[in-house]
């Protein structure tokens, strides 16, 4: 049996986290103090995953860039790869809060939304 | 051609340039900086010393007694900040009274005037702060302080609106003798002078010893200071100095003319001329010999530490005149303390050499006069506004720290011999000079000198060259 | 002279919570006022998640968490102005502000939210040796021109300090291209959220050195690198641990310090430990009617307490200006923080004017492992809380609720302190 430590990154607490594991297959998760602990030591030491935040460029907008997310958790090895699918985007102003910004970003089946409203200059 | 080349935009160069363009005479000052005021004259006391230090008879003590009396008019007449807050000399202990008195003697040799000897009581009523260790003290109500960068760019500016030619970003590499007088090889091409002038700081001895057999050397001496937050400013109000030793006149601690307060400098011979890092030993030298002068200095409130280069000549005395194997070049040599003070002195001293040698004569459209910046925290209300709706710019404020608005910094890039990078800004307009140091202020005033200079954000540097401040664009490497 | 109720000094997310908390507490007569283009301050820049768990039950990013509270502003017409910078305040509350269409003007306020927040130390508190050349900025300044001018201050980097901005940004500037070689933290501990060691630094390789600084800055126009040292116990370098990592940029994450001079120069009462308002219980500070809230009463981890503490000033203010506040009793109890305990806020409690429930939030000066948060109303130890880990990088709150209080008529101080067993 393997046993793994990790901090667990849901919210600020940090909680120290022990997933004792048998091969591939997670057998206890133990020292998180609420549900969501338990599903990030199972998900980390299978299938990590992250939010990634970055930033577009806007044009005609009263900002020249404008924040935006991962509207959900994508593989962490796939973070390069969604950034760099940002890295040519621009888009044009007025921009909501929730507007997508590219769509199944990396193959992931997960959109990048805007995280900022930006209005038209 | 010019009549005269002056290598230097320091505040000698430019006391200088101004003292020159009283006359009809084509003059051109040599930069290697980006601006003016970018060498030992940026970084320094800023004291404008009584007169009492140095050897009776001396250049040093000539000039700076004369630049002394002479900084209060100048100050008017220019617009920089200048105030006569007084020096005090500590006596620690009876068995140095002997070379208090020697000051006070030599003082009052010198020509300064209304020198005091105070008790420790005294002392202590006039500067609480002061260590109870005092025993006595010189005071010299004349000593002052100056915004060192306000005067060398307003005798610059005030210079150029008299004709004076600027050229920065030029550095003097070769002197040769021709029949004419010299020329110049620059990086930006040759120039050619009837008469040059050498204010080149602590570079002055390569220049001198491009033309002359009788060499002389110029040391750096490297001083370590630390700026205190305008809170602490008010810890002293006196500039408060140490009995001098060898290396100079020890650490003083001093308001500055902006109401902060400084402490410095230490004094070490360094090979480089450019050397103006700041090392630990050196900060923590100034902090413990301050606090042998004066107590409970804040240090918490540092806001920031700089090193200056003294440029210092082993015959310990300012070297102005003809260089005497080589006619028609004008050693302005081995300005270190009392540079400052001594400036409008040195300027003054030298254009009327060159005006006798040159048999000049006076303009009649020379202008005395130079507006500064306008500083709208010392308008009222009612001015504030009218400036305000004149012109929107000076409502925004861009540095939180000191309160400085848009309109000031426009302006200050604007005006002729303008601010062309942060630190230029800086200087003119305290903008990035506060408590944060240019972290609020910096990307906002980066973006006003793309707007008003045209030039792109890559190409924004903190003080010329390259010291560029951003270097892509996000992801455009990734 | 305009008028109002009340006037906010700051449109982040204190002065958002305390207007729309004082308006919901029946206060229409509301300015806030805010020198920056746009209201929710930091957080505009702040583009990372992690906003929002408490307030919201939700995972947001900065902008997103301010937009929450600028919409409620503008659904309640809550009056604002932008671009718009307070130069002073009078003791009597009357403000001082300037912007360029309205000039500079006065306003007289019944009550005052002060809501700067606070500013990164700079380079100088640290003393750091070396060149002054391009490329020293501080996480903030950095955060900035990447997050909001899409601008790359540097492509090699080198950051001190490991507070949260420090790590938020290697991995930022990591994810924008640049290369980040090593975060080092002067402490024997990080000052960040343990949570951003992992997804920040861990994520991406990026060494963590704890108890080491930066001993000298080398480059002359841009730098060019920097030497980090070891420190031993005092914090002093120890010799010949020097080691040198080429980079052209150093940002500097080392410590926060709130924004008083405004409320130094009206004659509010400082508190030397948080460099911030000494208040009661009420967020109030020396002067009756000035209340201050967020990072410029105390520097705060987490947005969330933020909007939860400004909330109360805002409250507070409403019920000082509405004059609902029963001050037939006036005993004041001293809250003292000692032994571990850096600070608590408030400092001190007017049993009669207390809400229902108080938080009363702290930090501790060190790490502490396995240990007790214990408080005594004088000689009486009433709370006895155990923690697993507690770190100074991290606040702390203690509940305590004014029956408590009614138990205790005779209590004159209140202790707060670390203790073993």
């Amino acid at each position: 049996m393997e046993t793994r430590n990790l901090t667990c990154i849901n919210c600020p607490m940090g909680c120290a986290l022990t997933i004792e594991m048998e091969g591939n297959e997670v057998i206890s998760v133990s020292g998180n103090t609420c549900l969501r602990g338990d599903a990030y030591g199972r998900k980390e030491v299978t299938n990590p995953t992250r939010i990634v935040t970055s930033t577009v460029r806007v044009t005609g907008g009263a900002a020249d860039m404008v924040s935006v997310k991962t509207g959900q958790d994508i593989p962490k090895g796939k973070i390069f790869e969604c950034v760099k699918a940002l890295r040519d985007v621009e888009v044009q102003a007025p921009i909501h809060i929730g507007d997508v910004i590219v769509s199944d970003v990396a193959g992931t089946g997960v959109d990048v939304v805007a995280t900022k409203n930006v209005e038209s200059r | 051609m010019y009549d005269v080349v002056i290598i230097g935009a320091g505040v000698c160069g430019a006391a200088i340039a101004r003292e020159l363009s009283r006359y009809q005479v084509k003059i051109c000052v040599l930069e290697k900086e980006e601006d003016v005021c970018c060498g030992t004259s940026k970084a320094n006391s800023a004291i404008v010393h009584a007169g009492y230090d140095a050897v009776t008879g001396s250049l040093k003590a000539k000039l700076n007694v004369r630049g002394n009396e002479k900084m209060g008019e100048l100050s008017e007449e220019l617009d920089f900040p200048f105030e006569r807050n007084g020096s005090l000399v500590l006596c620690l202990n009876e068995g140095d009274m002997p070379n208090l008195q020697a000051l006070y003697d030599r003082g009052v040799a010198n020509g300064v005037k209304e020198l005091q000897i105070l008790s420790k009581e005294e002392v202590l009523k006039m500067e609480p702060n002061v260590t109870d260790d005092v025993y006595a003290a010189l005071y010299a109500p004349t000593g002052g302080i100056v915004c060192p960068f306000g005067l060398n760019i307003a005798l610059a500016e005030n210079a150029c609106a008299n004709g004076v030619e600027f050229q920065f970003n030029t550095e003097v590499t070769e002197i040769h003798k021709s029949e004419e007088g010299y020329e110049l090889q620059t990086n930006k091409g040759i120039f050619k002078a009837r008469y040059v002038v050498n204010a080149a700081g602590v570079y002055a001895d390569r220049f001198h010893n491009m033309v002359s057999e009788k060499k002389i050397h110029i040391t750096a001496r490297r001083g370590d200071y630390c700026l205190l937050d305008k809170e602490a400013g008010g810890h002293v109000r006196r500039t408060v100095f140490a009995l001098p030793g060898k290396l100079g006149k020890g650490i003083l601690v001093t308001p500055t003319v902006h109401g902060n307060l400084l402490v410095g400098p230490t004094a070490v011979d360094v090979e480089d001329k450019e050397g103006v890092n700041t090392t630990a030993e050196g900060l923590a030298q100034v902090i413990e010999k301050a606090g042998m002068s004066v107590r409970n200095i804040p240090i918490r409130q540092v806001i920031t530490s700089f090193a200056g280069l003294r440029a210092h000549e082993e015959g310990d005395d300012f070297i102005i005149g003809e260089v005497e194997d080589a006619p028609g070049f004008i050693d302005c040599a081995g300005i270190e303390s009392p540079g400052i003070a001594s400036s409008p002195a040195i300027g003054e001293m030298t254009a009327e050499l060159l005006a006798v040698k040159m048999g000049l004569t006076e303009k009649d459209d020379f202008i005395p006069t130079r507006q500064g910046i306008k500083n709208p925290n010392q308008l009222s209300m009612e001015e504030r506004n009218a400036l305000i709706k004149e012109n929107p710019a000076y409502g925004n404020i861009i540095c939180r720290c000191e309160m400085v608005t848009e309109g000031e910094i426009i302006d200050a890039i604007r005006r002729p011999l303008g601010a062309k990078s942060l630190d230029g800004v800086k200087r003119r307009t305290r903008a990035g000079m506060g408590r944060c140091q240019s972290g609020f202020c910096s990307p906002r005033t980066m973006e006003i000198l793309s707007r008003e200079c045209d030039m792109s954000m890559f190409d924004i540097t903190k003080s010329g060259g390259d010291s560029k401040l951003v270097v892509g664009t996000n992801k455009d490497i990734i | 002279m305009k008028n109002y109720d009340i006037v906010i000094i700051g449109g982040g997310p204190a002065g958002l919570a305390a207007a729309v908390s004082a308006k919901q507490s029946g206060i229409d007569s509301i300015l806030i006022l805010e020198r920056d283009k746009e209201l929710g301050g930091i957080l505009n820049q702040c583009i990372h998640n992690g906003f929002g768990l408490h307030t919201f039950k939700e995972e947001l990013t900065g902008p997103e968490y301010a937009e929450r509270f600028i919409v409620q502003v503008k659904e309640l017409g809550i009056e604002y102005r932008l671009h718009t910078m307070v130069l002073d305040i009078r003791s009597d509350k009357t403000v001082s502000a300037m912007n360029s269409e309205d000039g500079l003007f006065e306003i007289q306020a019944k009550a005052v939210i002060l809501a700067m927040g606070c500013r990164e130390r700079a380079r100088g508190a640290l003393n750091i040796p070396g060149y002054r050349p391009a490329g020293i900025y501080s996480a903030g300044t950095a955060q900035r021109l990447v997050n909001m001018e899409g601008y790359m201050p540097g492509r090699e980097v080198v950051i001190l300090g490991s507070g949260d901005i420090g790590l938020i940004m290697a991995r930022r500037m990591t994810l924008e291209g640049a290369k980040v070689k090593v975060v080092a933290e002067l402490m024997p501990y990080s000052g960040g959220l343990k949570r951003n060691i992992v997804q920040c630094l861990d994520d991406y390789g990026i060494p963590l050195k704890l108890s080491h600084t930066v001993v000298d800055i080398k480059g002359k126009e841009r730098v060019e690198g920097v030497t980090l040292a070891q420190v031993d116990e005092k914090s002093k370098p120890i010799p010949g641990t020097e080691e040198f990592y080429s980079c052209d940029t150093l940002l500097l994450s080392v410590g926060l310090i709130p924004e008083n001079e405004i409320s130094r120069g009206m004659g509010v009462e400082m508190n030397p430990v948080t460099s911030g308002p000494k208040v009661n219980e009420s967020l109030e500070t020396n002067l009756e009617g000035v209340f201050a809230c967020g990072n410029v009463l105390h520097v705060h981890d987490l947005v969330d307490f933020v909007s939860e503490e400004a909330a109360a000033a805002g409250r507070n203010a409403a019920a000082y200006v509405k004059e609902t506040v029963n001050t037939s009793e006036e005993r004041e109890i001293g809250l003292v923080a000692t032994e571990g305990v850096r600070y608590t806020v408030p400092s001190i409690i007017r049993v009669a004017h207390m809400e229902d429930n108080l938080k009363v939030r702290f930090r501790v000066g060190s790490v502490y492992q396995n240990c007790f948060v214990s408080v005594y109303f004088d000689d009486e130890r009433v709370l006895h809380r155990k923690r697993q880990v507690l770190a100074p990088g991290e606040m702390e709150e203690v509940k305590l609720s004014k029956e408590q209080f009614l138990q205790y008529p005779k209590l004159q101080k209140i202790t707060f302190k670390i203790e073993e067993e």
